[in-house]
């Protein structure tokens, strides 16, 4: 009770002393929404993006397209090469005939289908290797593209895997982004406080003489950091969900050409009190730090 | 009360400021502290709440040994004396009575309360009427006055003030002198440095010269 009682005082305080300097606070303020906004939106758009990345199945496997009037004997053959074969986890034969039949019976494809003369599918074969790695992967289709009955092998998963790919690398951008911004965020608040502290001087040595704990000097410093890392986290909020806003339609049209539905939202709950949580801490221990080196 | 033992004080590089200081001061007492200019009167008091150590003896307060207090039990101490300060360390960027306030947030006093043992403070040094104002509105013995209910308001059993009629006029030193007498009569140990102890009739004297009692 007495420890909330000290805090709420505090951190009354400690929000008289933001107001009494705006212009002061609305820089380090802004500083601080900036700091965290760009990784902050980074990280929203990153992780609506590798949302598309996600819905298609990433597995691990290649189809052998083979020559389009091939005989039965050649595939039958190439069946044969890869059943003898140790490192093949599963083949699954599609047969032209059953493809053909599977795309009468489609939707709107029945009358295209029934104009052609004559059946324009390839037997395929679709390969699932033991191991899964890209590496062997790219190997094995490699060596069944020199093979004279395969007309053409195809990687399924190639673009999830070049897209998942590039979300890691942009992924690992914001995280560095973050780390970087978030020094600077606690160098923002170090840095007021510090200023704070020194305008203060007097009014924490009368405090300390007249039998003030370090706790209670401290305390309103603390919270004015938090503060600070507060009003930046909310001020980067309203400017990551502007942009989201912003930005939703472009967005939504450029996905479309790639054949994607994609709607920008503005950050979840979730995403919401973490991005808050997130900067009020590293205002607190901007001030913490600053504490650390300028009482005393 | 408060027991010095063989107390001495040295700033770097050399200067002595106290030299074999032994004194006792008892319950219920007031005590002035007389001497030159640097005898070693403001570091003699500066001892008693922790604000200078001592080079060597031992000062005790209340049983306690103030020299090995760490620095988180200094406050603890403190709370129990007032302090007037030569410079007497007013905050001028907020009003009187916030400037009395100050003892009781540190105290953890609650709100109402403290409050009316402010006005209570004030009322006592006759600056009720002057409790909005900004220190630098008052004049040099109403300041003094202030730096005394600061002092008192969390009713402390010691009080310890240093030169507090210096640079005032004969008449309000007077009347600064007659609050510190007053509160010894209630009881309150009060220790004054003093250029001038004729202000306090009736009190123990203690004489220092160049760091030395005589
Ligand atoms: N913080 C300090 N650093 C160095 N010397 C000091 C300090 N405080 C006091 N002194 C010296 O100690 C001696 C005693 O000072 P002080 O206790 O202030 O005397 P008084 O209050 O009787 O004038 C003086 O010579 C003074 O210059
Ligand atoms: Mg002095």
């Amino acid at each position: 009770m007495n420890w909330l009682v000290a805090h709420g005082r505090a951190a009354r305080l400690a929000l008289v002393r933001l107001a009494a300097a705006p212009l002061n606070t609305l820089l380090a303020v802004l500083g601080i929404a900036i700091a965290l906004a760009l990784p902050a939106g980074g990280y929203e758009l990153l992780s609506q993006v590798s949302a598309l990345g996600s819905g298609t199945v990433a597995t691990p496997q290649f189809t052998l397209f083979l020559k389009v009037d091939g005989e039965r004997k050649a595939t039958q053959a190439v069946v044969d090469r890869l059943k003898e074969r140790g490192d093949i986890a599963k083949i699954l034969i599609l047969l032209r005939e059953d493809t053909l039949a599977r795309m009468k019976a489609a939707e709107g494809l029945a009358d295209v289908i029934a104009a052609l003369q004559k059946n324009p599918f390839p037997d395929a074969i679709v390969v699932t290797p033991a191991d899964d790695s890209p590496a062997a992967i790219e190997k094995l289709a490699a060596e069944a593209r020199q093979w004279r009955e395969v007309e053409l092998v195809q990687i399924d998963a190639h673009w999830v895997r070049r897209f998942a790919a590039l979300v890691n690398l942009a992924r690992t951008g914001v995280l560095l982004l973050a780390t970087l911004l978030g020094i600077g965020l606690v160098t923002i608040t170090f840095n007021t406080i510090r200023l704070q502290v020194m305008t203060r001087q007097r009014e924490v040595e009368v405090s300390w003489l007249l039998g003030a704990t370090d706790g209670f000097i401290r305390r309103p410093f603390l919270w004015h950091g938090a503060q600070l890392g507060l009003l930046g986290g909310i001020v980067a909020w309203l400017i990551v969900a502007g942009a989201t806003l912003w930005l939703q339609s472009p967005v939504a049209e450029l996905a479309q050409l790639y054949g994607f539905s994609l709607s920008l939202q503005p950050p979840s709950v979730v995403d919401s009190f973490a991005l808050l949580g997130v900067a009020g801490f590293l205002g607190w221990l901007g001030a913490a730090l600053s504490m650390r080196q300028h009482l005393h | 009360m408060i027991q010095f033992d063989r107390i001495a004080k040295r700033y770097p590089p050399d200067i002595t400021a106290l030299s074999d200081v032994s004194a006792e001061i008892a319950a219920g007492e007031l005590v002035t502290i007389v001497g030159h200019s640097g005898a070693g009167k403001s570091t003699l008091l500066k001892l008693i709440p922790g604000i200078e150590r001592p080079t060597a003896g031992v000062v005790l307060v209340n049983g306690q040994n103030v020299g090995s207090l760490g620095h988180g039990a200094l406050p603890y101490l403190r709370r129990n004396m007032g302090l007037v300060f030569q410079d007497q360390k007013l905050l001028f960027d907020r009003s009187v009575l916030a400037n009395v306030l100050l003892p009781l947030e540190i105290t953890g006093f609650p709100g109402r309360d403290a409050q009316r043992r402010a006005e209570a403070a004030l009322d006592k040094v006759g600056l009720l009427p002057r409790a909005k104002a900004l220190p630098v509105a008052l004049s040099g013995g109403e300041q003094q006055r202030l730096a005394i209910a600061r002092a008192v308001v969390h009713r402390p059993g010691l009080l310890l003030a240093d030169e507090p009629t210096a640079y005032l006029d004969a008449a309000t030193a007077r009347d600064v002198a007659g609050i510190f007498i007053e509160f010894n009569r209630v009881g309150v140990v009060v220790l004054v440095a003093t250029y001038d102890d004729s202000l306090f009739p009736g009190a123990r004297r203690l004489q220092l010269d160049h760091g030395r009692l005589t």
